[in-house]
């Protein structure tokens, strides 16, 4: 934070300042995080299925995914060969669940990049353009935004094809709208700066501004919502493969739950087949909200009080 | 444009009493010339999504149905796909203007008709269970911030978002599982699905009781799905009024703390949360498709998902063009009605 080296020798280029800067913020922020507890025990359960979907090929064996290759009995309840019992084809539901997480962790991450992408290239321009480009930006962002998410998901879902990564692009196309009008109003107040104005009058082009100066400010906030778009397309991701729109090929929590429906798991109160991958799918989804709310709280005082 | 000029009426009327915040009738304007915007968007993109996106519109609409080359022209000339594009996107605009939304490739019949006999129970269904989770989050949200950081507050927030967290359908399997079929020494106290009895008449007293009976379930699923919104930001909203001066005056006058939340603060952040409920449309249409089609209520999103399987295209175009169009009517009421409510926001 001053402006001489540890060592007292040379004096530190502008990069090192700039790195222990960022640096004492990336702390700071770690610290004021710490501080929120629902925020820490999210980020916790998250790691937790992080490395569950990592490890899955360690923990499961893949060939339990196999209709034909299956052991159990059908429906069978929990025991103790197979903790979470059986599917209808007679699967070990604990080795779907674990398999599953990876699904539908990827299709949540998928989606989630192609939001931001999106959501951020158009606010980003929208709100940094004045006249009639931002204006029209803005517009077909308001359009989008009123257009209700899960008929168009629908739609777009059944003239592309039911495969992961068409999930994913579905997801992220029709979910972009409110992250685009978050960054167009921080934006906005970024542009008003006065350090914008000197680089401008230095002579900094538009390129240059958006990506060294109104980037870097927005990205906090691109962070935050992030973590919340996450929770939203999982959520999503579960209910497209419920109605029979995801990859048929693969097992996500969805299609567990699409499987367990059609297969009457309800009228035979087979709980073991409903209720854990419901289970993972709040706990998860919870969890990315939480952090979501603690990463706001961090980067926006004015929150900090509300808690 | 009747609406506007009722608009402009009113805000004749109220002009004496409120001098600066007139323009009601230009807000009005600029919110039915942005949602009149959108529809005309929708009807762009419904065209679109269906005729250009996937490339070749007959092989995508009728995947595997057809054998030889000669259904396909057949196909192709039947629903007009053998004409130039702008000439189809006319005779689409022609249609879908005059209430033809094309032919149901399952049942046969007008895709308008289907859609005409679904919406009374999605209504039923939608408009029962918004009310409820209004008044109840609404009421939720109020006390949790009243007494920030009491056992109440804690507790409805963490079941606010535990519930916000959760798919809609997955409660809605869960309450079938415990309430309608039963478990252990629990029976089944409802039906698990349907609208109605296959015996009842409607429209008898025994027939209403009935139809309550059956929708008591979903009603109770989709008001826990909704609800959680509403508490949520009437809570947050609550809270930034709390710290206002115009309260601290209100008790300096010696009014009792119900009268300070009920008449003061709790007005001004209702404000907020109406806008949260126009954005919500969106929210409420897709736990009707999943919810009816949990409990197979014949509505209109029970409708989509059994097109899906067929596929039937027509029927999905036309559930997604009426349920958005909706979205944004409903939209702009919501938007009117905060403008008469808010000077504010009319600026």
């Amino acid at each position: 934070m001053t402006t001489t080296s540890p060592t007292g020798s040379a004096a530190p280029s502008a990069r090192t300042v700039a790195r222990r800067r960022r640096a004492a913020a990336r702390q700071r922020g770690w610290r004021e995080f710490r501080r929120h507890r629902s925020g820490l025990v999210g980020a916790a359960v998250l790691l937790l299925f992080v490395l569950l979907a990592l490890l899955a090929p360690v923990v499961a064996d893949a060939d339990g995914l196999s209709v034909t290759r299956a052991t159990g009995g059908v429906l069978e309840p929990p025991s103790a060969s197979y903790p979470l019992g059986t599917d209808d084809n007679g699967r070990s539901v604990l080795t779907l669940l674990i398999w599953g997480s990876r699904i539908s962790l990827l299709v949540g991450v998928l989606a989630t990049v192609i939001s931001m992408v999106i959501g951020t290239v158009v606010g980003l321009l929208s709100g940094y353009f004045g006249g009639w480009p931002g204006a029209v930006l803005f517009r077909l962002t308001e359009w989008f935004l009123v257009i209700p998410f899960l008929p168009l998901a629908i739609v777009l879902a059944t003239v592309m094809g039911r495969s992961l990564l068409n999930i994913a692009i579905v997801i992220g196309v029709t979910s972009w709208p409110g992250t685009a009008l978050l960054i167009r109003s921080q934006t906005l107040s970024v542009k008003e700066r006065a350090y914008l104005e000197r680089s401008r009058v230095l002579g900094a082009g538009h390129g240059h501004l958006l990506r060294r100066h109104v980037l870097p400010n927005v990205m906090p906030l691109v962070f935050a919502n992030t973590t919340l778009t996450v929770a939203v397309a999982i959520l999503s991701e579960t209910t497209l493969s419920f109605l029979g729109l995801g990859d048929p090929t693969r097992v996500s929590w969805g299609s567990m739950l699409q499987d367990a429906f059609r297969a009457g798991a309800i009228t035979t109160g087979s709980w073991w087949f409903i209720v854990p991958p419901g289970i993972c799918v709040v706990l998860v989804v919870l969890s990315f909200t939480l952090v979501g709310q603690a990463l706001e709280a961090v980067l926006d005082p004015r929150l900090r009080e509300r808690r | 444009m009747t609406l506007v000029a009722g608009a402009d009426l009113v805000q004749e009327g109220a002009a004496p009493r409120r001098p600066r915040g007139g323009g009601f009738g230009r807000y009005a304007l600029g919110k039915v010339l942005g949602s009149l915007g959108s529809l005309v968007f929708l009807l762009v993109v419904n065209f679109f999504l269906f005729r250009v996106l996937p490339g070749d519109p007959a092989r995508t609409l009728g995947r595997g149905r057809f054998t030889t080359e000669e259904q396909l022209e057949a196909f192709n000339r039947n629903y007009g796909l053998d004409q130039p594009l702008g000439e189809q996107f006319l005779t689409y605009l022609r249609n879908t203007l005059s209430g033809d939304l094309g032919v149901s490739l399952r049942y046969r019949v007008p895709v308008s008709d289907l859609i005409v006999d679904r919406l009374g129970p999605t209504l039923l269904l939608v408009g029962t269970s918004t009310l409820l989770a209004a008044l109840i989050g609404i009421w939720l949200g109020i006390r949790g911030a009243w007494r920030r950081g009491g056992a109440f507050d804690r507790f409805s927030t963490s079941a606010s978002l535990t519930l916000y967290s959760m798919p809609e359908w997955w409660l809605g399997l869960l309450l079938i599982a415990v309430l309608a079929v039963g478990i252990g020494p629990l029976p089944g106290l409802f039906p698990t699905g349907g609208l109605h009895s296959v015996d009842a008449d409607p429209w008898s007293v025994a027939g209403v009781l009935d139809t309550a009976r059956h929708l008591a379930l979903p009603v109770l699923t989709l008001t826990l799905a909704y609800l959680a919104d509403y508490a949520l930001v009437m809570r947050s909203s609550l809270l930034d009024e709390m710290g206002e001066d115009y309260l601290t005056t209100a008790r300096a006058k010696g009014l009792r703390d119900v009268a300070v939340r009920n008449r003061h603060a709790v007005p001004n952040a209702l404000l907020p949360t109406t806008t949260v409920v126009a954005l919500n449309f969106g929210f409420v249409v897709a736990g009707a498709i999943t919810v009816e089609t949990v409990f197979s209520i014949p509505g209109l999103g029970l409708l989509a998902t059994e097109a899906l399987s067929v596929p039937d295209y027509w029927v999905l175009q036309g559930t997604f063009l009426v349920a958005s169009a909706a979205v944004i009517l409903a939209n702009l009421a919501a938007n009117l009605v905060y403008g008469l409510l808010d000077p504010r926001v009319r600026a």
